[in-house]
C-alpha cells in the first residue's frame, strides 16, 4: 500500500507535445474535481452557519416552538426529543452489535459469522424510508406512534454499522492475547470481558459514535414512526417525541421566511453535533488503529 | 470454587448472547421483509401487478399506482450517477496519484465529512439556495443551449427532477469515491512503475493500469452509490414538486418511490391507501436490494466492508 503513495513523478522526457496536453488537462480535470467537492460542502457548511447565526441564540436553544404567527421561540423540545430517541436507540444497538461482534470474533464459525454478515450488509442497504414504514407496520400500526417506535427504527439503521465495525475491529485483536489469557487458565467469558474488549475499545466506541452520527440525522423512519408530537418538552417516551430532523422537514414546508431562518438555525444545532460526532469518532479511529496495528 | 461455578454460567451465557444477537440480525431482516410486502397485501389483491406500470395515483377514486414514481427514481438516480461515477473517479485519482502528500489526508476526510451531513440539511439548502440558483441561472441555460433535447424542453420551474438529480449526485459522491479511493489504493506499485518505465504520462498510466484493474471496483461503487440514491427519500421529497407525471423535461416535477412515501405517509388514511404505500416500499426493497448485493459481489474483492457501511 504504501507503494502507491510513493509513485513516482514521471518526467516525460519522451513524450509528445499531444500527450503531455492530454496528461495535463487529465490531471486539472481531476484537480477540478477534488476541489469541486470540497466546495460544495464548504457552500453548504458555509450556508448553514451563515443562514443559522443570525437566528440562533440561547432561547432558541431552551424555549419551546411559539404559537403560530409569534416571533421567537425555539426547539428545546426537539432537542430534549432527539437526545432521548438517539440515547434508546444507541441502548437497543450497541449492545447487540457488540455481541454480533462477539460472536464473529470469539465463538461463530466462519460460514456462519458470514451469512451474519452477508445479513448486516443486506440491512444496511434497506432504505431508511422503508426501515420507517416497516416499524409502522409492526409497532405503529393501530395504536400511537411512540418515541419507542422512533428509537426502534433507528436502531435497525444503526444496528449494521456498529455490528460491521465491532466485528472488524474485533478480529484486529492478537491472537496471542487470547491464547495467553487462556493459558493463565481464564474462563473464556472473563477473556472476551477484560482481554478482548478492552484492547479494542477504541475502535468499538468510533463505531457507536458513527452510529449515533448516522441516526442523529435522520428524518424519514422518524416521519412515520414519532413525528405527530407536542410542541412541549417531553421526556416521556411513550408518547412521539419530536426531533430536530423532523423539525427541520416541517419548517421547510413553511411559506414563511421566519421559519425558514428557524429552519437554519436548527440545521445549525444539528450540523455542529453531527459533525463534531464524526470528528471525534475519526480522531479516536486513527489512534486505535495506530495502537492496534502497532 | 465459587469462581468455577461462575464460569460455568459464564462461559456458556456469552456464548448464547452472542448467538442471540447473530440470529436477531438476521431475524430482522427477514422480519422487515414480511412486514413489507404483508403491508401490501391488500393493494395487491386490489390492484395485482398492473399497480407498477399504473400511472395513476387519486386517494379521492382509491386509484392508485407506482409507474411515475418508479420512472422518477430510475431517471433521478441515474442522472446523479451520471455525474456522480466520473466526478468520484476524478477525486479518487486525485487522492491516490495527483494531490501533495500532506494535503491527501485532510481533503479526503473533508470529502469524507460531506457524507455525514444529514439529508434533510441537504434537503433545506437545496430548496433554499440550490434551487432558486438552479431556477434562475442554470435552466435557462441549459435551455437556450440544450433545448432541441426534449430533457431540457419545457420552461424552467422551482421544483423538478432535475434538482433532485443534483441533491442526489451531492449525496452520492462522497460514498462513491471512498469507495474507488480504496479500490485504486490496492492497485499495485510495480505494475504504475512499470508503465512509467516504459515511458507512459500519469493519464496514460491511469487509463492502461489503474482504471483496467479497479474497473470491477468501480463498477460496485457506483452501483452501491445507485443504490443509496434509489432510497434517498427526505432531501429528494423537499426539492422534487411531488407531482403523479411522467415528463421528459427535467424542469418538470416529478416524484419517486421513496420521497412519495414519505410524502404522503402522515396523511394518508383508509386501508388501500396505506397499502399502496407499503407496495411502494416493497417495489424500493427489491429493487434496492438488487442493486445492493450486485454492488457487494463486485466490490467484494479487496476493499474493507468499514468503507461500504
Amino acid at each position: 500500500m504504501s507503494a502507491t503513495t510513493e509513485s513516482p513523478s514521471p518526467r516525460l522526457l519522451g513524450a509528445s507535445p499531444r500527450r503531455k496536453r492530454v496528461n495535463r488537462m487529465m490531471e486539472l480535470l481531476s484537480s477540478l474535481a477534488a476541489g469541486l467537492a470540497v466546495a460544495v460542502l464548504v457552500i453548504v457548511v458555509g450556508s448553514v452557519l451563515i443562514k443559522g447565526v443570525s437566528a440562533l441564540n440561547l432561547s432558541f436553544l431552551t424555549e419551546t416552538p411559539a404559537p403560530f404567527g409569534v416571533a421567537g421561540g425555539g426547539i428545546a423540545n426537539s432537542i430534549v426529543g432527539t437526545f432521548l430517541l438517539v440515547v434508546i436507540a444507541s441502548a437497543i444497538a450497541v449492545p447487540v452489535g457488540l455481541l454480533i461482534g462477539i460472536h464473529a470474533s470469539e465463538f461463530a464459525r466462519p460460514r456462519t459469522s458470514n451469512a451474519v454478515k452477508f445479513a448486516l450488509d443486506i440491512l444496511s442497504g434497506v432504505p431508511t424510508i422503508v426501515t420507517g414504514i416497516f416499524i409502522f407496520g409492526l409497532l405503529v400500526a393501530g395504536h400511537q406512534q411512540s418515541g419507542y417506535d422512533g428509537s426502534v427504527a433507528l436502531a435497525i439503521i444503526m444496528l449494521p454499522i456498529v455490528a460491521r465495525s465491532a466485528q472488524e475491529v474485533l478480529q484486529l485483536v492478537p491472537n496471542s492475547l487470547r491464547e495467553a489469557a487462556v493459558a493463565l487458565g481464564i474462563a473464556r467469558w472473563r477473556m472476551v470481558l477484560r482481554v478482548v474488549l478492552p484492547t479494542a475499545a477504541g475502535g468499538l466506541i468510533t463505531g457507536a459514535v458513527l452510529g449515533v452520527a448516522r441516526v442523529a440525522g435522520e428524518t424519514a423512519p422518524l416521519l412515520l414512526t414519532s413525528s405527530i408530537a407536542s410542541n412541549a418538552v417531553s421526556w416521556n417516551p411513550g408518547q412521539a417525541l419530536s426531533s430536530i430532523p423532523v423539525t427541520i422537514f416541517t419548517l421547510s414546508e413553511s411559506a414563511n421566511p421566519a421559519d425558514h431562518a428557524r429552519g437554519w438555525a436548527a440545521a445549525l444545532v444539528l450540523i455542529v453535533g453531527v459533525l463534531a460526532l464524526s470528528v471525534f469518532a475519526r480522531s479516536l479511529h486513527e489512534r486505535s488503529r495506530r495502537r492496534l496495528r502497532g | 470454587m465459587r469462581r468455577n461455578t461462575v464460569d460455568r454460567i459464564g462461559d456458556p451465557s456469552l456464548r448464547a448472547l452472542a448467538g442471540l444477537a447473530s440470529a436477531v440480525a438476521v431475524a430482522v431482516i427477514l422480519l422487515l421483509a414480511y412486514k413489507v410486502f404483508d403491508g401490501s397485501g391488500s393493494a395487491f389483491s386490489r390492484f395485482g401487478l398492473g399497480f407498477v406500470t399504473a400511472k395513476v395515483w387519486n386517494p379521492v377514486t382509491n386509484q392508485f399506482g407506482a409507474a411515475s414514481f418508479v420512472y422518477g427514481t430510475l431517471i433521478t438516480s441515474a442522472i446523479a450517477m451520471l455525474f456522480a461515477a466520473p466526478l468520484s473517479i476524478a477525486i479518487a485519482l486525485y487522492l491516490t496519484e495527483l494531490a501533495p502528500r500532506r494535503i491527501r489526508r485532510p481533503v479526503a476526510t473533508l470529502i469524507d465529512l460531506l457524507a455525514a451531513i444529514p439529508s434533510v440539511i441537504v434537503g433545506l439548502w437545496g430548496i433554499l439556495v440550490m434551487v432558486p440558483f438552479m431556477v434562475n441561472q442554470i435552466e435557462p441555460a441549459l435551455h437556450s443551449v440544450l433545448g432541441w433535447i426534449p430533457l431540457f424542453g419545457g420552461s424552467p420551474s422551482p421544483l423538478g427532477l432535475l434538482p433532485a438529480a443534483a441533491v442526489l449526485t451531492i449525496m452520492t459522491v462522497p460514498i462513491v469515491s471512498a469507495i474507488t479511493r480504496e479500490v485504486f489504493e490496492t492497485v499495485p506499485g510495480d505494475l504504475k512503475e512499470a508503465a512509467y518505465a516504459l515511458g507512459a504520462t500519469r493519464w496514460e498510466m491511469t487509463r492502461m493500469v489503474i482504471l483496467p484493474i479497479a474497473r470491477p471496483g468501480i463498477v460496485g461503487a457506483t452501483i452501491l452509490g445507485l443504490g443509496r440514491a434509489l432510497g434517498e427519500a427526505i432531501a429528494v421529497t423537499m426539492v422534487i414538486g411531488g407531482a403523479v407525471a411522467i415528463k421528459a423535461s427535467l424542469f418538470q416535477p416529478g416524484d419517486t418511490l421513496a420521497s412519495r412515501i414519505a410524502s404522503q405517509f402522515q396523511n394518508a388514511s383508509g386501508t388501500v391507501y396505506i397499502s399502496s404505500l407499503f407496495y411502494l416500499a416493497a417495489i424500493l426493497l427489491v429493487i434496492s436490494l438488487i442493486v445492493n448485493i450486485g454492488a457487494r459481489l463486485l466490490v467484494r474483492r479487496g476493499v474493507p466492508a468499514q468503507v461500504m457501511n
